[in-house]
């Protein structure tokens, strides 16, 4: 019987492991592209492995680092996405107990347009949320963290408030009792006790505002400012004349910081994607 | 305690409430207004009524856009569902090492639309060469066939993770029941594990319908709408109406695109919620 049951199994595990290796394949393609000098990547040899002749070492990455402006957009994302998260994390996480704890109106309007920002496309805000950042002023990597607060408020209050809900009560009113005011409260009561769905939304938000091209593309100054995803369509526009091996660098260099931290975080990442679409 | 907390109103939720309004609720409310008017910046506006709903709802491109955006996403909402179920499946059969190929399968989620088409692009023009078939921009059906392969590179882990999480929340009675009565592995799957994680299949359902519908970075980076706006999704499709032509109309058009546009996502979303709220009551 156990004999038997084993056959499958080793099928079934040989097929998984020839799927995991196409799902990397597209990967590891781009790495061994990204080590290869430009005359050996084209359509025909884009599958091979770079050889003694054809191996580049560093020098694509060197390319795209200094001439492409690549370390500029990495740098100006690494700033929007720590700067909007850490704002979307503390107001947002506010603002849902506030909405949890006050019964008022303005408590019921506010979550109910939070709800529905959720489910409104980009699309529909596209053409005036860019020129009302325009005339705000807010389009620098500087100040579109208000607009990043502002339209990701609603997963974030969502999630927050599904949560609150279950916090009892009963130790928010021992700490007001003993004199906390309401601010303090909130920062050394609750805050300990939301520290795993502050993870989840974190990296929820994480995901959204480091891929995220669109919004970045129509608010910032375009002529001053770039982003990764934004210099590598703009890569893209300039097909023909584009050079392949810095063009593969810039992307290994975009997507291999995310794989580092996947490994690492990976159990956080697996459990807020999991809240997330429960909640979602 | 709801007295105390009341008065911290401004420092609670107005930091949030002023950015989501500049964010969020004025541009919403402008862009309602605009779509009734013809504009090509903000300060210069005219209003023309239904015009540009007229046009929207006549204009050929836009349609053909819903029937490629209806034909994406029924295809990739069946594939990713029906693969990832099946992997799902597979990883929770005690199979070796299922913690490592949970996380390959994971991985492509993380990428970003942009990159992700970028990648595809590159070795799906590659692909098509070594076969002598047109690349991906000059033929709309290799154009659609690459978009749903990337897709399902993409969205498969996702849906994985979650039905695994279903899946293993199923309680190993009934599982032990089922075999004790001598059922057979394909009975077990349909009498017991499927009616067992209904709602993550809802889930599922509704998430692939959604980011197929509201699909936008990955059409854009893949084949950018080519050839001849031939495989533009909706979204990319109200964009190009934006941005891609001069003209004082098109902007007006565009809006009105995007309001419609709107109402079918609130739609969708609308009967995900009545399928979900009526599920739980069952339970």
């Amino acid at each position: 019987m156990k004999k038997k049951s084993n056959i499958p199994g080793i099928i079934l595990s040989v097929f998984m492991t020839l799927l995991s290796i196409l799902w990397i394949y597209p990967v590891f393609m781009i790495l061994i592209n990204s080590l290869k000098i430009e005359r050996a990547i084209s359509t025909t040899t884009i599958f091979k492995l770079p050889t003694a002749e054809t191996f580049n070492g560093m020098a694509n990455f060197k390319e795209a680092i200094y001439s492409q402006g690549f370390a500029q957009a990495f740098g100006y994302s690494l700033f929007i996405t720590i700067s909007s998260l850490a704002l979307i994390l503390i107001c947002c996480s506010m603002c849902a107990w506030y909405i949890t704890r006050v019964h008022s109106l303005l408590s019921k309007v506010v979550y109910f347009l939070f709800v529905f920002s959720m489910v409104v496309p980009f699309q529909m805000l596209m053409f005036t949320l860019s020129s009302t950042a325009d005339r705000l002023d807010f389009d620098t990597p500087y100040k579109i963290c208000i607009i990043y607060l502002g339209f990701g408020a609603g997963l974030a209050v969502f999630m927050f408030t599904g949560f609150m809900k279950t916090i009892p009560i009963e130790l928010e009113e021992a700490a007001m009792i003993d004199g906390c005011n309401p601010l303090r409260t909130f920062f050394s009561i609750d805050m300990p006790v939301l520290k795993p769905t502050v993870i989840s939304v974190g990296i929820l938000e994480a995901m959204w505002l480091w891929n995220d091209y669109l919004l970045p593309y129509l608010v910032l100054d375009r002529k001053k400012y770039s982003t990764v995803p934004i210099l590598i369509q703009y890569f893209k526009g300039s097909y023909g004349s584009v050079q392949m091996g810095p063009m593969m660098a810039c992307i290994l260099m975009t997507i291999l910081p995310i794989i580092v931290l996947y490994l690492l975080l990976q159990k956080y990442i697996i459990d807020g994607v999991v809240a997330g679409a429960v909640k979602g | 305690m709801e007295k105390a907390v009341r008065k911290y109103w401004p420092i609670f939720v107005l930091p949030t409430l002023a950015a989501f309004v500049v964010g969020f609720i004025y541009p919403f409310i402008q862009g309602l207004y605009l779509s009734f008017c013809k504009f090509s910046t903000i300060k210069k506006v005219k209003f023309v009524g239904l015009k540009n709903y007229q046009y929207a709802l006549t204009d050929e491109s836009f349609f053909r856009a819903f029937l490629y955006t209806l034909a994406f996403t029924v295809v990739s909402v069946i594939l990713i569902n029906v693969i990832a179920f099946m992997i799902a499946l597979a990883l929770t059969s005690k199979i070796k090492g299922s913690n490592a190929f949970r996380t390959v399968f994971f991985m492509p989620n993380l990428i970003g639309g942009i990159v992700l088409g970028y990648i595809w692009k590159t070795l799906l023009d590659c692909f098509l060469t070594l076969i002598s078939q047109p690349l991906l921009a000059l033929d709309e059906r290799w154009g659609f066939v690459g978009l749903v392969i990337l897709m399902c590179w993409q969205q498969i882990g996702y849906m994985m993770i979650i039905y695994i999480a279903g899946l293993q929340s199923i309680d190993t009675a009934y599982l032990e029941a089922a075999m004790i009565d001598g059922a057979t592995s394909l009975q077990t799957l349909f009498r017991v594990k499927i009616p067992n994680v209904m709602s993550s299949i809802t889930i599922c359902m509704f998430l692939t319908l959604t980011n197929g519908f509201k699909l936008f970075d990955q059409n854009l980076a893949l084949t950018g709408g080519e050839p001849a706006h031939k495989s533009e999704m909706l979204a990319l499709n109200i964009y190009s109406t934006f941005y891609a032509r001069s003209g004082a109309q098109w902007k007006g058009y565009g809006q009105a695109k995007a309001v419609i546009f709107c109402i079918l996502v609130i739609a969708i979303s609308l009967i995900q919620l009545k399928i979900t709220s009526s599920k739980e009551v069952q339970q």
